[in-house]
């Protein structure tokens, strides 16, 4: 048995496929990881990595914000900002930390947005 | 005076077979954007019907639905309208519809004393609510052929902040309506008024039954409640951006109609324009032979002394009309 993933962005689906676990950073409760036959589930995410942890390998995204649902060993990530990490293009990613240097909410949202993307990249690699 | 009418008519035509062949190109431009803009159509559909779903799910796990942009407003003084129209012209009436659409709508709320507020996207209608001296809240532009979510968050923003604010600030609105023009199929296209805000309970009260069979018991992180709070606007922005989507691909519909009855109509002209070419033409030889028969006559009349040859054996055709016929010159 495995769990059938779907990471939906706005545009497009990004990811389809099945999965052994996967693992993502909800709003309330920090990271939550999915196996199969978990109980219905439905979240809001954090800006952060998700990871898809397949037989051959893992499947890295970083998303800013969205949700999760997971039923009947389906699990569906909803983001309106969600990138794979092999399209995350880790130069510009680094440039946009680097430039986000104030303490209001915007800097400190695009450090954590940056941050993510770095993280999902390093991860991938 | 014949051959300058002609030489005119030449000019004419070339032009118009110049523009028939931009026109052309335009049609097949936007023939083949067609495809693509409809293809974006569809890859955005799973986000929107799952976020529907997530949002029915909420709504039957005990989600309040006492969220300011589900709550209904009475009196509503003051309509906001998102108007989506093209960057570019040339497309028919595609933006003419739109933008008249939202004209009269507007009018009838004013008509019943309530007030407007325009939220513009793309350039066509914010350069005609500008030149007729509209007020104009915000105007978005320079995406309207492939818009981008994050373009349509940000006309969704603009929208959705000053509905939060309300009538009673300066700014706010009390209702939005968005129009734009509903792709239906490649043929038919439709320009439609839908209210975006307060969102219509009744969405969500039927995604929650849509649900699949007896409701799971959902656990939910943070609680029902929560989680919808972040996601209307999500949800708003995702029909602002369905919207976008459905007119750019209208639009390149629109376009492609358009310059197919321009290169038609090209085409058509130039044939009758070839036609009357050729008869001016035509016309001008026959008045230079009737010319030079009348001459030789004349000449031939002073030297024979007024007695009328009938047959005569000196003058041939081919050196009177050495010009007209004899084109290669093999008589001369």
């Amino acid at each position: 048995m495995t769990l059938q993933v779907e990471l939906v962005s706005p545009e497009r689906i990004l990811y389809s496929g099945e999965a052994d676990m996967v693992v993502c950073r909800t709003v309330a409760g920090g990271e939550v990881a999915f196996l199969t036959g978990h109980a219905p589930f439905l979240a809001a995410l954090e800006t952060g990595v998700v990871r898809v942890k397949t037989g051959s390998g893992e499947e890295v995204a970083a998303v800013h914000g969205g949700f999760v649902e997971v039923r009947d060993n389906r699990v569906i990530i909803l983001s309106d900002v969600a990138e794979l990490a092999k399209d995350i293009d880790v130069s510009r990613a680094e440039r946009a930390k680097s430039e986000a240097t104030g303490d209001d909410e915007d800097a400190i949202e695009a450090r954590k947005r940056a941050d993510a993307r770095l993280d999902a990249a390093k991860r991938a690699s | 005076m014949a051959s300058g009418q002609e030489r005119v008519l030449r000019r004419r035509i070339k032009s118009i077979q110049s523009t028939k062949k931009i026109t052309r190109a335009m049609e097949l431009i936007a023939a083949s954007r067609i495809v693509k803009a409809q293809q974006r159509v569809a890859a955005a559909r799973p986000y929107s019907e799952q976020i529907t779903a997530v949002m029915g799910n909420l709504a039957a796990g005990g989600a309040g639905l006492d969220h300011p942009l589900l709550q209904e407003r009475d009196p509503v003084r003051k309509v906001g309208f998102i108007l989506i129209s093209a960057d570019r012209g040339l497309a028919g009436a595609y933006n003419s519809t739109v933008i008249r659409t939202a004209e009269r709508a507007l009018q009838a709320h004013q008509a019943e004393g309530r007030d407007y507020e325009l939220t513009l996207s793309g350039k066509k209608a914010e350069g005609y609510f500008r030149y007729r001296e509209y007020r104009i809240g915000d105007a978005f532009s320079g995406y309207a052929e492939v818009p981008s979510y994050e373009d349509a968050r940000r006309v969704a923003r603009a929208a959705m902040e000053r509905y939060e604010r309300g009538s009673g600030e300066e700014g706010g609105t009390d209702q939005v309506e968005l129009i734009y023009t509903r792709f239906l199929s490649m043929g038919t296209q439709k320009v439609v008024n839908v209210r975006l805000l307060p969102m219509e309970r009744e969405a969500i009260e039927d995604a929650a039954k849509a649900g699949d069979g007896p409701q799971a018991a959902y656990e939910f992180e943070p609680e029902p409640g929560q989680i919808l709070e972040r996601l209307l606007p999500r949800y708003v922005e995702g029909r602002v951006f369905a919207a976008m989507l459905d007119a750019a691909a209208s639009e390149q519909a629109a376009r492609q109609r358009a310059m197919k009855a321009a290169t038609d109509n090209a085409e058509d002209l130039i044939k009758k324009l070839a036609t009357v070419a050729n008869k001016v033409r035509q016309a001008g030889i026959t008045t230079e032979i009737m010319e030079i028969v009348g001459g030789a006559e004349a000449l031939r009349l002073a030297k024979t002394g007024g007695k009328v040859d009938y047959f005569p054996e000196t003058v041939l055709s081919r050196d009177l009309l050495v010009d007209h016929l004899d084109r290669s010159g093999a008589y001369r």
